[in-house]
């Protein structure tokens, strides 16, 4: 399959009428992290949405390819079933639906696609438990409807538990840090960090350096203005930190 | 994505209905058409006694009487073409074999049909353990009734209504129109005069029926209208769970279903009964389909007796139906759990009745309402409290979700309190099946329609739980049918 995972080129998209995205190139291998960083406006969440098909956007030019697919042909359900993974910058309520059996349908589809076994609920729940464990999730949350009456921090545990769970090749992690304390988001991302390996890649959207902390990326790209403006390591992050947005010409949160 | 989910919701309406085959079995019909003859033809087929007959013939001078003065009810939020009463088949009944000795004489014909529905027509458990006795109507009559030996080892009456009208005319006699009397409206007064079969159950005292007790109503026969009685008497702290379920052959012409039930519970008695009504609904420009013209009725007479009502309605053309409950005993109990689907063109006005009129009375109604489609439905329910009713009590909660945006919802609560001592409560909602909720379950590989199906479960949870275990899962299962197009 090479060692391209996601090849991103010339990638422009609107979001309703507004034109977001302006030419974004970027190249993810296997076992890669990368962040993107951003002022606010820049195309971040617009990114995650394009890559994952959530409807409301429109690719304008550009491709994008995952694996040797085109990714833009692809129904929302059938890039999750590819292995690409959104961790929601606001994770959604379905009341009445209890979280143990959204996770279990979710998981099967996933495997039923890769041509496993489906779980019945005691394999399920053993394999769940391992992976609660892992993200300090309460057990009653597991029976309670999804994210319904969840704080802040639990959402975001739930959404980490999602991705332990269905093991995705590209994980898109949509400003998980926002709305958490420091213990939250050392949780969230011990729960990360335990998904890395050689051939798992990850994109990190984050607004602050804070996050990069704790999963340390190996590449970082500031966007603005709908394009990549910059590219480094990780110390790009701290430069950043250091110097604002505004170090790199541009201003800090004005661009839309 | 509003879009993309409107035709996601016309694809899942335009799913097939499982139920439409037509079963080819011989039948004998009255002629064409409503007069004394038909009703007398009718009983006379069924041996009955004269004083049945009177009733009868008392119940269709009422009917012409408000046919007459134009009584058709055209209150509810429903829309049809005027019914014409004389072209249509009163009766409808397989070519009469003798009495059945065994479930195996059943005609071959007739138990492919209940087998082909799932529904056994022989004593075997349904799951480990599990035993469900069937009573099985067909158009007119009832061809089957199972585990009626054993029950009957407890005293407890179960089959069709014909057969207790022979074998407990007393318990018939005292009972029928007790609780709907064949004046009570203009088509309790049509089902008084030509009912032809249901089902019958009596529990004695202290009894607890040890199996639910289910009928399975089956119109067949085209041009044919049924008209079913139920009716169910549970006496001193006795309990009975009660599930009925219905299907009918895809046909272009409207077939009129106007039923009868009444139940009555006496102190400390319980009485729980589950309706999954899935008549055809029509095709999707509906055209054909069923007009579910249904009144039911439970009589709490006891002290603290408990009647329960929950239904499926996912079929009908056109629904008309207010399951009710006349809280008469102190601390008598009434519950109403309803999910109503609409989808294409289907119209529904449904919901209750709660009349308390005795002392510490409480009641529940938990009414969740799903429209897609082109399809329209209405909660319609009335809590009087009755000058008498002291420290009396009532919780509703009604709720909507629409599908698409070319459907609609509608709320029409009632309120009669004469009592200051008494607490009434009412909340409603109307949302969206929103498209955040749609595109997280997608993003975690769920195709639109299971995302659809599991998103509308989860809102009728509520009531679903109140099913008893076998029909929840049944249930669930249809609401993804229903939907399978829109949302089932």
């Amino acid at each position: 399959m090479g060692d391209t995972l996601l090849e991103i080129q010339n990638l422009h998209a609107r979001a309703g009428d507004a034109q977001i995205l302006n030419g974004i190139d970027l190249t993810i291998r296997p076992g890669e992290v990368h962040a993107i960083m951003g002022p606010n406006g820049s195309g971040k969440s617009t990114l995650a949405g394009v890559l994952s098909g959530r409807p409301g956007y429109t690719v304008t030019d550009g491709s994008v390819r995952f694996e040797e697919k085109n990714l833009l042909e692809l129904e929302a359900e059938e890039r999750a079933r590819e292995g690409i993974f959104l961790a929601f910058q606001y994770p959604v309520e379905i009341p009445g639906v209890t979280n143990n059996y959204f996770l279990k349908a979710s998981v099967n589809a996933i495997r039923e696609h890769r041509g496993e076994e489906s779980l019945d609920a005691i394999d399920f729940l053993s394999m769940a438990k391992e992976k609660m464990a892992i993200v300090e999730m309460p057990k009653d949350l597991m029976a309670r409807s999804v994210n319904e009456g969840f704080s802040g921090g639990e959402k975001k545990r739930n959404e980490v538990l999602q991705m332990l769970l269905l093991e995705p090749k590209l994980a898109i992690l949509d400003e998980t840090d926002s709305g958490l304390d420091i213990d939250a988001l050392r949780v969230v991302a011990s729960g990360v960090n335990a998904l890395r390996d050689e051939n798992r890649s990850m994109l990190v959207i984050t607004h602050y350096q804070r996050l990069l902390d704790y999963i340390v990326p190996d590449y970082v790209h500031v966007l603005a203005e709908g394009r990549i403006q910059r590219s480094g390591g990780k110390e790009l992050a701290h430069e950043l930190e250091a110097k604002g947005y505004g170090w790199l010409g541009l201003d800090e949160g004005a661009s839309a | 994505m509003a879009q993309s989910t409107n035709s996601e919701v016309e694809a899942l309406a335009g799913r097939e209905y499982e139920h439409g085959f037509i079963t080819d079995v011989e039948e004998e019909r009255i002629p064409k058409g409503l007069s004394e003859d038909t009703v007398r033809l009718i009983s006379a087929k069924k041996d009955e006694p004269e004083w049945l007959l009177e009733w009868r013939l008392k119940a269709y001078r009422r009917f012409l009487q408000m046919l007459a003065e134009d009584n058709e009810p055209t209150w509810a939020n429903v829309d049809y073409p005027p019914i014409d009463y004389q072209d249509m088949y009163y009766y409808a009944a397989p070519k009469a074999r003798d009495e059945l000795d065994s479930l195996d004489e059943v005609d071959p014909e007739i138990r492919a049909t209940y087998d082909k529905l799932g529904i056994p027509i022989a004593e075997q458990e349904r799951l480990a353990g599990v035993k469900i006795a069937v009573d099985a109507v067909f158009d007119s009559v009832s061809v089957a009734t199972t585990y009626k030996e054993e029950l009957n080892k407890q005293g407890i009456i179960f089959g069709s209504f014909s057969d207790a009208v022979k074998e407990h005319p007393e318990l018939v006699r005292k009972y029928l129109g007790s609780v709907v009397p064949y004046s009570d409206n203009f088509f309790t007064a049509l089902n008084s005069a030509v009912f032809s079969d249901g089902s019958f159950a009596y529990i004695p005292k202290g009894v607890r029926c040890p199996m639910e007790l289910s009928t399975y109503f089956r119109i067949n026969a085209n041009e044919t209208g049924q008209f079913e009685r139920t009716l169910i008497i549970a006496e001193d702290s006795s309990y009975v769970s009660y599930l009925e379920g219905c299907t009918a052959p895809m046909r272009d012409e409207n077939q009129l279903h106007a039923a009868v039930v009444e139940l009555v519970a006496l102190d400390d008695a319980e009485i729980k009964y589950s309706t999954v009504q899935n008549w055809y609904p029509g095709d999707k420009d509906g055209k054909g389909g069923i007009y579910n013209f249904v009144t039911k009725r439970g009589a709490c007479r006891g002290k603290r007796s408990k009647i329960s009502w929950t239904q499926v309605e996912t079929g009908s053309a056109i629904t008309w139906k207010y399951p009710s409950c006349i809280l008469q005993g102190d601390d008598s109990v009434g519950e109403f759990y309803s999910v109503a689907l609409t989808n294409n063109k289907q119209q529904a006005d449904t919901g209750t009745k709660m009349i308390h009129i005795g002392k510490n009375t409480t009641s529940t109604i938990i009414s969740k309402g799903i429209s897609a489609g082109r399809g329209q439905q209405s909660y319609r329910g009335l809590v009087r409290i009755g000058p008498k009713a002291h420290g009396a009590r009532n919780y509703s909660q009604c709720d909507s979700l629409l599908l698409g945006d070319e459907c609609g919802a509608h709320t029409f609560p009632y309120l009669e309190v004469k009592n200051a001592n008494s607490t009434v409560e009412h909340e409603a909602t109307t949302s969206k099946i929103s498209e955040d909720q749609l595109f997280y379950c997608m993003q975690r590989g769920l195709s639109e329609e299971d995302a659809i199906s599991m998103i509308v479960n989860g809102f009728c949870k509520e009531v679903l739980r109140e099913l008893p275990m076998e029909f929840a899962v049944e249930a669930q299962n249809l609401l993804g049918v229903s939907l399978e197009g829109a949302v089932g």
